[in-house]
């Protein structure tokens, strides 16, 4: 595997041995074992656009395999007098083994992997696709239930903008999750998603209800409405706040089912939800980094031990 | 009265048949004829066909297309046959390819797309996802194009 832009880069089979790869590397990630398996190489982090999580995460997941890494962001660099994307990559090809991008315009991870020749991670392109994230995604989802398959996932919030349920959607459907999208009909999933969605043949049902979706939830996946992709902010102010969880929404849930967020979360989870056995999104925060660690060592070519000491 | 008798034969150029009745003009423009040319064009529109039922026909004159060119054809006129005509015979016969991919023929229309930056040196990229119906995406940022944003957008 060279470059990961969307999840059609990798197959079921890969993405199963990904989340196997991740499951050893979680004592590494931990800090329990040095396992320093990148050591020597440089990932440079390239973020154009504010991240916490996913920057971190790839710093972590990088460092804590022996791996270095290069912080780039765009304020005050060559970026901010007008260099290309272009000339960007083709300077830092000079300088890493891979690449994370993350960039406010939609296909600047693609665009940037047909212009070099090391291996280009999507680490989140405008409102495009976010692989990187729905591969910790699946990691918690199957750690929580055992299986990918056959689940019923309700994914509710900003699905128009929101390109981690983008992604997701499209990996879970092709595990044979059930889909329910729950979004006011401004925020519904653009018809070209969806209407790839079912190919896979999975269900896939729309509402703007989500009340009436959480006693057949087994994963409930909220996001939030995201202010600064809203071109209009009357458009914004219409449908802020639409969706809110808080702990006794969850009476009716069933016992395993999960919550999760990619965070940051404004005001979509209250917090009486954390205490909750529902809770998993801090959990799903620490998972970006073994879900990182195993695909920096696939990019790279680096094989993970089935058993780490 | 045949079609092809609306308008004199011309001696030298290129004569496009079988587009879509209607479409003459976006081929113009599809193939940027539409503007500061000085060749001579004739166009037939809405004559009978027996293959399309009615159609439109375009001569060039002094001009033999490319089948480079010709194939941005392929997206609104996919059934054209072409004529390269040279004193008044039919010199060469060609037909229009589609491709897998449509590369500098036309820019993607989404305003939030990378190649939105015009600095950007990489070409243009358009992917045919499939011929019937007929669903074309950016190859970078992954949105559909209409075929009407297309003749808007086209390089």
């Amino acid at each position: 595997m060279g470059d990961l832009i969307t999840m059609d880069d990798l197959t079921n089979k890969e993405i199963t041995n990904l989340l196997d790869n991740a499951e050893c590397l979680l004592p590494v990630a931990n800090g329990e074992v040095h396992l320093p398996l990148l050591e020597g190489k440089v990932l440079a982090n390239m973020f154009f656009e504010n991240s916490t999580r996913t920057r971190m995460s790839f710093e972590t997941a990088m460092k804590r395999l022996g791996g270095s890494v290069l912080n780039f962001s765009s304020a005050g660099s060559s970026v901010a007098k007008g260099e290309t994307l272009y000339d960007t990559m083709q300077m830092i090809e000079g300088y890493a083994d891979v690449v994370a991008i993350r960039h406010p315009r939609q296909g600047a991870a693609q665009y940037s992997a047909d212009a070099i020749t090391i291996p280009v991670l999507n680490a989140g392109d405008g409102a495009g696709n976010h692989p990187t994230q729905t591969l910790l995604d699946l990691f918690t989802i199957r750690e929580a239930h055992g299986t990918l398959e056959g689940l019923n996932v309700v994914l509710v919030g900003d699905l128009r903008y929101g390109r981690t349920v983008h992604s997701l959607s499209h990996a879970l459907v092709r595990f044979g999750a059930t889909l329910t999208l729950v979004s006011p009909g401004s925020l519904r999933m653009p018809t070209e998603i969806v209407s790839d969605l079912p190919s896979g043949g999975a269900e896939v049902n729309e509402t703007v209800d989500l009340t009436g979706a959480i006693a057949e939830a087994d994963v409930i996946y909220m996001t939030r409405i995201q202010k600064e992709r809203f071109p209009d902010e009357d458009e914004y102010a219409k449908v802020a706040g639409i969706y809110m969880l808080t702990a006794s929404d969850l009476a009716g849930a069933k016992e395993g089912m999960i919550i999760m967020h990619p965070l940051p979360r404004v005001n979509e989870i209250h917090p009486s939800v954390d205490a909750t056995r529902h809770a998993r999104y801090f959990q799903q925060a620490f998972n970006g980094v073994v879900a990182r660690m195993a695909l920096l060592c696939k990019c790279l070519g680096v094989k993970v031990p089935k058993k780490v000491k | 009265m045949s079609e092809m008798r609306r308008v004199t034969a011309i001696c030298n150029g290129t004569v496009v048949d079988h587009i879509p009745a209607g479409n003459a003009i976006q081929v113009l423009r599809m193939l940027r004829l539409d503007i500061g040319r000085s060749n001579p064009i004739s166009m037939v529109m809405n004559v009978p066909s027996a293959k399309l039922g009615r159609k439109d026909v375009l001569k060039i004159e002094d001009r033999e297309l490319s089948q480079e060119e010709l194939d941005r054809l392929a997206l609104i006129a996919p059934a054209a046959s072409i004529s390269i005509i040279r004193n008044y015979g039919v010199a060469e016969k060609m037909q229009v390819d589609l491709g897998d991919e449509l590369v500098n023929i036309a820019r993607c229309s989404f305003w939030n797309c990378i190649t939105q930056n015009s600095r950007e040196p990489l070409p243009h990229k358009l992917r045919i996802v499939s011929v019937e119906p007929l669903e074309i995406r950016c190859s970078y940022c992954g949105r559909r194009q209409d075929m009407d944003e297309i003749v808007e957008n086209v390089l």
